[in-house]
């Protein structure tokens, strides 16, 4: 999928100003932080599971080239196949070339990031392959040709009114007079549509929340039900998974799947919890003929031994999103890019190029909720200070930025004349905003004070307040 | 594709911490070979009464059923009512599964039984379950003729017989149990956690039932003797 991460302060514009796109992200978002919040109070080993997590997975990346060898040789033994993709262009190679072979027309695909990661659709469609989603939210934006909002929710940023009309246009062989009013009609619809195509398709293809070392096994997980009649029911079943998915054992993964779900939706569990593991066995009376596992790194294996190794923990769980008010504000399509939010601001840089994504690691208050909510423990806001001093050295800061910085730098390292100044500034202030107490403007300022009035400062500094206290 | 591989091996070998290779391939192989715990939650800890009532409450809580029996030649009967209950044909499809085969299926004379993987056109399953986790009110279903996959998915309602002998606390202990069956570091080609019946909250985050898998779960418990 094209990125448009570069766009990113035109996009917030436009997102601030789509009053459905608000309602939508009013609505729902303070729900997921509801569940969580319950899941998490249910179950008081929850924080002492994340550590444990964080840690299985540090131990995994300091081990991963062992662990994925280990990984390959297992899923080889169980009858399946591993193909290695260094970039986007090798993995949707991988599997088109797989797809040929078997002269596949229809593919069915769980929900999957790493497809949307490498356009994955958009490659098939070229190659005379159609891909349908089955995932309801992945299924919707595929109808309306859009990009996932949301890392578990892809379609959080829509209406029923909206999907309802999508139906109507995408449906046409159903009763133009039927009604769509109610969310579980338009959800029985969709099922009734896929139905016939899980039965149909020559392939499947579904992501990985995980890849167990151990067993050669991959995960998945889902609610619908969507993914195991994907990879249930065709001829061959394609994974695609990045590197960094792997866990140690059954046991490990375990651990992980205990903070995944109730991270993610607030569900103890999820419906499906899926462990796959080679092809169809002789005596099997159903599964796949077929397994492949394609692995991309597309950069991964830069961010290893690097201040940013930390973002390789994440299991797309997306919780950091459902916490971050600016993401709560302007939604995921303004990321301009696959992953959104805060783990979004992260990643893109590093599979981009900070180049063209300087914007997102901006696009934070800073606040914390992210790293405090994060079950892999990823400290989210240092993460993306380190982008924010990569934009500043490699100057792709703008000139009036680098400006202001260095004169606050100049005042900063010279704590008296600092002193002095805020001070001076603070009393300035104070006179200016009189009586009210409040500034209507500002000078460089007006784009902040358009919206709202500065409180004026009290008059006296911190600091001053400060040594007063500790002389008394 | 091979030298992708390489090259993506070598740039990850490449960033690991500089140390003894065989202190990191000891630890790797201590890992794989023995499996350890992590932390296991406390909830679904306590005798048989103890997890069934856990599993019970978990599973209605997600929109599942169950159904607890003293004797296990009672299920067909069970079987037969809850389909009747629900308004669904007297028909059902079951894998091999010979503790399924010798139920004393006479008990329940309108009720059609078929066996084989499921076709489109079941309208319900009856699978026998490896195990039962009442932490979260999970059942675990291995792949394979006696319980086919398809029977977990393709059905409007899935119904599971599960021996209160196999209701663990937690995942761990049918995970042991296992490696005790197929040996260590070997699975079924599919081993499904199933912990309710399929839903969705992607329209609106609000939550419908079903969305792609069964509109039902029905579980049957049959308690030690």
């Amino acid at each position: 999928m094209e990125q448009q991460a570069s766009e990113f302060p035109a996009n917030v514009k436009r997102a601030i100003a789509d009053s459905q796109l608000q309602w939508a992200m009013t609505e729902t978002g303070p729900r997921f932080i509801e569940k969580r919040a319950k899941a998490r109070a249910n179950l008081p080993e929850f924080d002492a599971l994340r550590d444990q997590a964080r840690d299985i997975k540090d131990h995994v990346l300091s081990h991963l080239d062992l662990y994925l060898e280990r990984y390959e040789a297992k899923v080889v033994q169980s009858g399946g196949q591993v193909h290695w993709a260094e970039t986007t262009q090798e993995a949707r190679a991988a599997i088109i070339s797989i797809c040929k072979r078997l002269d596949a027309k229809l593919a069915t695909k769980g929900k999957s990031m790493i497809s949307e990661e490498i356009g994955l659709n958009h490659a098939l469609e070229q190659a005379g392959i159609t891909p349908v989603e089955t995932d309801l939210g992945e299924y919707l934006i595929q109808i309306r040709g859009e990009a996932p909002s949301h890392i578990i929710a892809p379609a959080v940023h829509l209406s029923r009114d909206q999907i309802e009309a999508d139906f109507r246009k995408a449906h046409t062989h159903l009763d133009p007079n039927r009604d769509l009013t109610e969310i579980p009609t338009l959800v029985e619809e969709a099922r009734q549509v896929l139905r016939q195509k899980y039965l149909d398709a020559d392939v499947g293809i579904t992501g990985a929340n995980f890849l167990i070392a151990e067993t050669g096994t991959s995960i998945i997980v889902t609610n619908e039900g969507n993914g195991d009649l994907t990879q249930t029911l065709p001829r061959a079943h394609i994974v695609i998974a990045s590197i960094e998915k792997i866990v140690p054992t059954l046991e490990d993964a375990t651990t992980i799947l205990r903070v995944l779900a109730r991270s993610a939706t607030g569900q103890d569990f999820a419906n499906y919890t899926t462990f796959s593991t080679g092809p169809r066995r002789p005596e099997d009376p159903d599964g796949p003929n077929e397994y492949h596992v394609v692995i991309l790194d597309n950069g991964r294996s830069n961010v290893l031994g690097t201040e940013f190794q930390d973002m390789l923990r994440c299991i797309r769980c997306g919780a950091c999103l459902n916490h971050c008010p600016v993401y709560q504000a302007v939604g995921g399509h303004a990321y301009g890019w696959v992953y959104p939010g805060p783990i979004g601001s992260v990643v893109t840089p590093a599979l981009i190029g900070i180049e063209k994504a300087r914007h997102l690691p901006n696009a934070s208050t800073f606040c914390g909720r992210c790293e405090e909510v994060c079950p892999m423990r990823i400290p989210l806001p240092r993460l993306l200070r380190h982008w924010r001093e990569q934009e500043f050295e490699k100057h792709l800061t703008p000139g009036a930025v680098r400006w202001g910085l260095s004169v606050w730098a100049f005042f900063a390292k010279r704590p008296k004349l600092y002193q002095f100044g805020t001070r001076i500034a603070a009393r300035l202030l104070n006179l200016m905003g009189g009586r009210k107490g409040k500034l209507a403007s500002l000078p460089l300022a007006q784009g902040w004070t358009q919206y709202r009035d500065m409180p004026v400062p009290q008059g006296r500094t911190f600091q001053a307040m400060w040594k007063e206290r500790k002389r008394g | 594709m091979d030298s992708a591989r390489a090259r993506i091996l070598a740039r990850i070998k490449r960033s690991t911490p500089k140390g003894d290779e065989a202190v990191r391939i000891a630890a790797v192989e201590q890992r794989l070979q023995h499996p350890q715990h992590n932390l296991v939650p406390e909830r679904g800890q306590g005798d048989e009464a103890h997890r069934i009532g856990v599993f019970t409450r978990m599973m209605e809580a997600v929109g599942g059923t169950v159904e607890v029996l003293d004797d296990v030649n009672d299920v067909p009967v069970a079987v037969a009512s809850y389909l009747r209950n629900t308004n669904r044909p007297a028909q059902i499809r079951r894998g091999k599964d010979e503790r399924l085969a010798n139920l004393p299926w006479h008990r329940a004379q309108t009720l059609e039984v078929k066996e084989g993987r499921a076709e489109d056109a079941d309208t319900a399953s009856l699978t026998h379950a490896f195990a039962g986790v009442a932490e979260s009110g999970t059942i675990v279903q291995l792949s394979g003729p006696d319980n086919p996959t398809t029977l977990n998915f393709l059905p409007e309602a899935h119904i599971v017989l599960l021996e209160a002998k196999d209701l663990d606390a937690s995942y761990e202990e049918g995970w042991t149990r296992l490696r005790e069956i197929y040996g260590r570091g070997q699975m079924p080609r599919t081993v499904n956690m199933i912990s309710g019946p399929s839903r969705t909250a992607d329209i609106e985050q609000t939550i419908v039932r079903p969305a792609h898998g069964p509109k039902d779960m029905h579980v049957i418990i049959v308690k030690s003797r």
